[in-house]
């Protein structure tokens, strides 16, 4: 009788559910829009910056999903059970080259669908070099930094290097590290010496990533790995590690909203683009939002609640003051002169390719304690 | 059956006339079809979210549809490719055709992404070679080698002719660390790509360490649970089922507030002097940490099953044996012991199967040490995209709980287990 009993209740529950759905879809003129984004104080920004006035503009409301960081994975999902319920999504551009070839996005005719600049300037022409894709439209520049707890270190002695990071003589605790190969090899040969320039060179070549890896051994037993975004500051925060990698703009918000004593090491950072893609089948929901979330003025705005650069050359001169405290914020951007020296960016194409060979390894070499 | 007996049978009716053994069959049958009824909902149940779920898995394990399916002109050209110099003119008309075709209906990138398993820099040799195909002119055999030369390598020709089958072993072999060499023998991979085997290894001593230890645990406590009087044993089944009802992410997260460096236990030690502030040990994201977590979680498993079992033990026996002066231990070991077998096999399988297929768990206490396999499937569905590996490395942790599950009925026997 037991599971007869366990079934009825499940099928009741289903049903209330079914029910509710279909009362929550006749609720209201519009139907809200589902975005999935990083969570945190990224999606804060995109709701400070976009979705609030959209809201006020048109009366639809936007539900946040915090599943950017299974972006990809949750498409093919969708796609394959043939129910996509996200109209647009939060991604980076290597992940969109990837859903773009599959056919899980739609295209975008950048200059037919986005807002011109108020100039007149083109989308195509406005939006940052080689930052758009077939499917994708960037939002933001951000970069992948090591920051530290400034706390724990004297004033003369704070680090200033990524090779620091590697240094644990003289720049003792933990360092919390993200758990994929990305960034981390990167960072570990310009730690032994490579050239940024020369860095995704060396990585094509199996001495290269060897070389890596040994750099990786020599602080592994102090690392500890994280996963979502708002980790690392947290660690920070807790002393749990004395340095952590982060994306800028967490560490920054951590910074200026919660008074952390948290610094910068803005050498060897690792800037990319993060932007929107459009599941197949939603561009007709979606299009008027997107038009509105990417213009000239939106993407500046989004710069006043966290550190991440506009990926809209028009927006640059809108970047002002952050919204609460009033700081300058030009100098925390990633795009900044001083912070910009030895900047790399992000090789795409090179990720595409080696990602999954690299992950393997990498996941390997982490399973070996 | 006798003549005699037969016809006497036959000649007994009903009240309303009908024959009764027809009678008889049909009110079996009517009583027989309500049953159907009423297992119906569970039997649907069941194949709905086992039996399908588990053939769609492993169908996914060896299915491979990208290649045949995608680039079907290349395939039948290259089926009487001799494998060894660079194919004809043919086989590149083929590919031109397939890659204009793939580009056209944006499908192409599941080629690209399958290859790109089996060799790095397939994805974007194929993407770069499906964007440009419409603008090349034959002959297409120069002119895809002088779009990039890797089409020159009749190693990439031979990957390309293994995975135009409908089915492949590839992601067993990934899964078993594993993979086929360029001339498509099965080789070992590289050390330091080596995983799945040694996480296979960790999960089973680690599951059978838990099953252990809520051995060790449980069975005093089950002891008590069956022989204290009434109102202590209600109190104490309360203590054991209260953690069993409260919800596991809860349970783990406490354990995380228990261990951790800086956590409640640390700090006891520490305030007693045991350890100093530098010394604080590592008691949680690593092995240690699951253990100890699974081990509670899972206690209640192994103490079910051996409560409902001493409960049927009559304590007569003990003091039977201990009148013809057995000692405390010898009656045990020799008396009561042997009778709680079923319930210590019961829950024995039962914890062990839920240990080496728990995910959270691991996930949240054990770090990088105290990983699962079946974190590795997780890693497979969320991250890496590679289903295929996913359903393969689950396929067979399936086949080892059958197999663990075969072995154990073999020497205990199923009909042994009692569960309540």
């Amino acid at each position: 009788m037991q599971p007869i009993k366990l079934l009825s209740s499940a099928i009741v529950a289903a049903l209330s559910l079914g029910v509710t759905q279909a009362h929550a879809d006749n609720h209201g003129e519009k139907e809200p829009l589902n975005i999935v984004s990083w969570g945190g104080a990224y999606t804060e920004s995109q709701v400070k910056a976009y979705h609030e006035p959209w809201t006020e503009k048109t009366g639809q409301e936007v539900v946040n999903i915090d599943k950017a960081a299974n972006g990809l994975s949750g498409l093919r999902a969708q796609s394959e059970a043939g129910n996509v319920t996200w109209d647009l999504v939060d991604m980076l551009p290597s992940n969109a080259i990837v859903a773009c070839d599959e056919g899980l996005v739609e295209e975008i005719d950048h200059d037919a669908l986005l807002a011109e600049a108020p100039d007149g300037t083109l989308p195509s022409e406005d939006f940052l070099e080689g930052s758009i894709s077939d499917c994708f439209i960037p939002q933001i520049v951000y970069s992948n930094i090591v920051a530290y707890n400034a706390e724990l270190f004297e004033d003369g002695d704070a680090p200033s290097k990524i090779a620091d990071v590697f240094d644990l003589e003289n720049f003792p605790g933990k360092r919390a590290l993200q758990k994929k190969p990305i960034n981390n090899l990167e960072w570990a040969l310009i730690a032994d010496g490579v050239a940024p320039d020369k860095v995704y060179e060396t990585l094509e070549t199996d001495e290269g990533v060897a070389r890596a890896f040994a750099k990786l051994d020599t602080i592994k037993d102090d690392v500890i790995w994280w996963e979502e975004g708002a980790q690392p500051p947290q660690l920070l925060a807790d002393k749990e590690v004395a340095f952590a990698s982060a994306y800028n703009g967490r560490i920054f918000n951590a910074a200026v909203n919660e008074d952390q004593p948290f610094e910068i090491i803005w050498d060897g950072q690792v800037f990319e683009l993060d932007g929107w893609v459009v599941p197949m089948g939603k561009m007709d929901k979606v299009e008027d939002y997107l038009k509105f979330a990417t213009d000239t003025q939106r993407l500046a705005d989004q710069a006043k609640y966290i550190s991440y650069g506009p990926a809209r050359k028009s927006s640059a001169e809108n970047v002002g003051q952050h919204a609460e405290t009033g700081i300058e914020m030009k100098p925390h951007m990633p795009t900044y002169g001083p912070n910009f020296e030895t900047a790399l960016p992000k090789n795409d194409e090179f990720w595409a390719d080696n990602g999954d060979e690299l992950a393997e390894r990498f996941n390997a070499w982490l399973a070996k304690s | 059956m006798s003549e005699t007996n037969q016809a006497s049978t036959a000649s007994l009716t009903t009240a309303d006339g009908v024959d009764l053994k027809t009678s008889l069959q049909r009110a079996e049958r009517r009583s027989r079809r309500r049953a159907f009824l009423l297992v119906l909902p569970l039997l649907l149940f069941l194949m709905i979210a086992f039996v399908f779920p588990i053939l769609d898995m492993l169908k996914r394990s060896v299915e491979n549809p990208e290649v045949s399916t995608l680039m079907p002109n290349t395939v039948v050209e290259l089926a009487d490719w001799d494998g060894d110099s660079l194919p004809n003119e043919e086989a590149f008309v083929a590919l031109h055709r397939d890659l204009v075709a793939g580009r056209e209906s944006r499908k192409i990138g599941k080629v690209a992404t399958r290859l790109n398993y089996e060799r790095s820099g397939m994805r974007s040799l194929i993407m770069k070679s499906s964007r440009r195909a419409k603008r090349l002119e034959p002959p297409y055999q120069a002119a895809f080698i002088d779009l990039d030369e890797e089409w020159g390598d009749p190693t990439l020709w031979r990957l390309i002719k293994r995975e135009s089958k409908p089915y492949t072993f590839s992601y067993y072999l990934s899964a078993i660390d594993r993979q086929y060499s360029d001339t498509g023998e099965i080789e070992a991979k590289p050390e330091y790509q080596q995983i799945y085997i040694q996480l296979f290894l960790r999960t089973l001593w680690m599951s059978m360490l838990i099953t252990f230890l809520c051995l060790l645990l449980g069975y005093p406590v089950a002891y008590l649970l069956a022989n204290l009087p009434m109102r202590y044993s209600n109190l104490l089944m309360i203590l054991v089922l209260l953690p069993f009802w409260t919800s596991l992410l809860v349970r783990t997260a406490t354990w995380i507030a228990i261990l951790q460096q800086q956590g409640v236990l640390n700090d006891i030690l520490v305030s007693l002097h045991i350890l100093t502030e530098d010394t604080r040990a590592q008691l949680i994201y690593n092995k240690t940490g699951t253990i100890i977590a699974m081990t509670h979680i899972l206690l209640p498993f192994m103490i079910l099953p051996l409560y409902s079992v001493m409960k049927t033990v009559p304590p007569s026996y003990m003091r039977a044996a201990r009148s013809m002066g057995a000692s405390p231990l010898l009656a045990f070991r020799r008396v009561y012991f042997p009778q709680t077998i079923p319930g210590i096999g019961a829950g024995s399988i039962l914890v062990f199967i839920l240990a080496i297929g728990y995910y959270i768990t691991p996930v949240l206490v054990g770090g990088q040490g105290g990983q699962f396999i079946t974190n590795y499937v997780a890693y497979h569905m969320q991250t890496s995209l590679n289903w295929g590996l996913a359903a393969a490395i689950a396929s067979i942790l399936l086949f080892v709980v059958i197999i663990f599950y075969a072995v154990y009925n073999r020497m205990i026997g199923v009909d042994k287990v009692k569960l309540g």
